[in-house]
């Protein structure tokens, strides 16, 4: 699984760092968001497809390798 | 299991069948949308799309290939105008009639209107949202009823493109019974500084030809005029079904409406496992994660979990970007906890039954926002979110 982001579609709500907080962070300034793992381990699939479906802007694509 | 019928083919029935599929169901799953596109997102009609900043294929919330990935029956362009939960039956209107063994009813909300002959554009739908960005050219008149969210983001964005805006709202103060009359003149003051006439404690009567025409007997007048006053659940498909209807589809604590039959997104009433309280929430968060919980709860019938989220939402106001997680409606006091209101970078707290049931921030580092979600989230009684505040009277 690949994490991509949309950023200018980001909203910065955070709902992303609740659902997966190993695989996402904000940035401080705008709270805009990171990635910490681009390609997380099968143990954090299920918290990031979480994340990507809870994302009020569906800024969050998984492309599935 | 072998059939699953999705109504509604938005936010909340996407998140429905998404979830379905992921969590292992491999039967027959109709997805029925009453408009023509494919699954699209709805803020930002109100916000990039109207201020021309995106085009609609930025709104598509799935490519094709996602969409043929699920395996849906998909009927688009098509309502479902009639249930029977005994027979287990939607009616379609092309005159299909699909039986199911579970049934997800997230047919959203349609914009209230006001009565009147003159042409009055609402914003709910793309089409909408295009008919009136057409309408937007610098110079020309809009007069927006209704100063929450949507008439407000709507106004902003028209400022934005120089048109000149009336701003009408019956209540004394803009969103006042939402986020308080302190945060509501804030946004009012925000509003006029950015050259919209506001008008407020003004009920409009009627759309006429070339403006509105108030309770007062006045006249507005204007090129167009955006009705944003609020919106009815689709629920008249429901009619004879038997199922509980009110402001709604009313549903428990699970989503469940009915043996069989869950409701999720706007149309959905569903009780709060913790304060008991029901709520229609109508925020793009909330319908993906109703639709997802739903879902979940269909599959496992035996061992459902309560659907108990922290409501957000966002509004963008010019540069003042609005985020605000939990209830703040009905609230019985604020606090303005962190920043100040008049830089525009705050976080008011809200009280509810003694505890903190809600916030609202602009502004502030995401890490000081999250630990207040989280107090939210926990219910925290006020006195130990707010130290400051004291005892509560």
């Amino acid at each position: 699984m690949r994490v991509e982001i949309d950023e200018p579609k980001c909203v910065a709500s955070g709902q992303c760092v609740v659902a997966s907080p190993e695989v996402f962070d904000q940035r401080d300034e705008d709270g805009v968001v990171i990635v910490l793992d681009a390609a997380p381990a099968p143990a954090l699939h299920d918290a990031v497809r979480e994340a990507a479906a809870v994302c009020p802007a569906a800024a969050i694509r998984l492309v599935l390798e | 299991m072998t059939r699953v019928v999705v109504v509604g083919a938005s936010a909340a029935g996407l998140a429905a069948v998404d979830a379905l599929r992921r969590e292992g169901y491999d039967g027959t799953l109709t997805l029925v949308g009453a408009e023509p596109h494919p699954p699209y997102d709805r803020p930002p009609l109100s916000k990039q799309l109207l201020a021309g900043a995106w085009e609609p294929d930025r709104l598509v919330l799935r490519t094709p290939a996602e969409l043929s990935a699920l395996g849906l029956d998909l009927r688009l362009g098509t309502a479902a105008t009639g249930l029977d939960p005994a027979a287990r039956v939607v009616a379609l209107s092309d005159g299909d009639r699909l039986p199911y063994d579970a049934l997800v009813i997230a047919t959203g909300v349609r914009p209230r209107r006001l009565p009147g002959e003159g042409p009055q554009h609402v914003l709910r739908t793309l089409e909408d949202a295009l008919a009136l960005r057409e309408r937007l050219r610098p110079g020309r008149h809009l007069a927006v009823v209704g100063a929450g969210f949507l008439g407000a983001e709507a106004a902003a964005v028209a400022r934005g493109l120089g048109v000149e805006v009336t701003l009408l709202e019956p209540e004394p103060v803009p969103l006042a019974r939402t986020v308080g009359a302190p945060v509501g003149a804030m946004l009012a003051a925000l509003h006029r500084e950015h050259g919209v006439t506001l008008r407020t404690g003004v009920a409009v009567r009627a759309v006429c030809r070339g403006g509105v025409r108030l309770a007062d007997g006045a006249f507005v007048a204007a090129d167009e005029v955006l009705t944003a006053i609020g919106s009815v659940p689709n629920t008249d498909w429901l009619a004879g079904s038997g199922l509980p209807v009110g402001d709604g589809l009313e549903c428990d604590m699970y989503g469940a409406a009915a043996p069989g039959v869950y409701g999720a997104g706007d149309v959905a009433r569903v009780r709060h496992p913790v304060s008991g309280a029901a709520s229609r929430v109508e925020h793009r968060t909330h319908a993906a994660e109703s639709g997802l919980a739903v879902a979940r709860n269909l599959l496992r019938p035996d061992a459902p979990r309560p659907f108990a989220p922290v409501p957000y939402v966002w509004s963008d106001q010019y540069d003042v970007r609005l985020q605000a997680y939990g209830y703040l409606r009905g609230h019985e006091h604020l606090d303005v906890v962190e920043g100040a209101l008049a830089t525009r970078r705050f976080l008011v707290a809200y009280r509810s039954g003694g505890r903190l049931t809600g916030v609202l921030a602009a502004g502030l580092p995401p890490r000081v926002v999250r630990r207040w979600r989280q107090a939210v989230a926990g219910r925290v009684p006020w006195r130990e979110a707010v130290p400051a505040a004291g005892a509560v009277p």
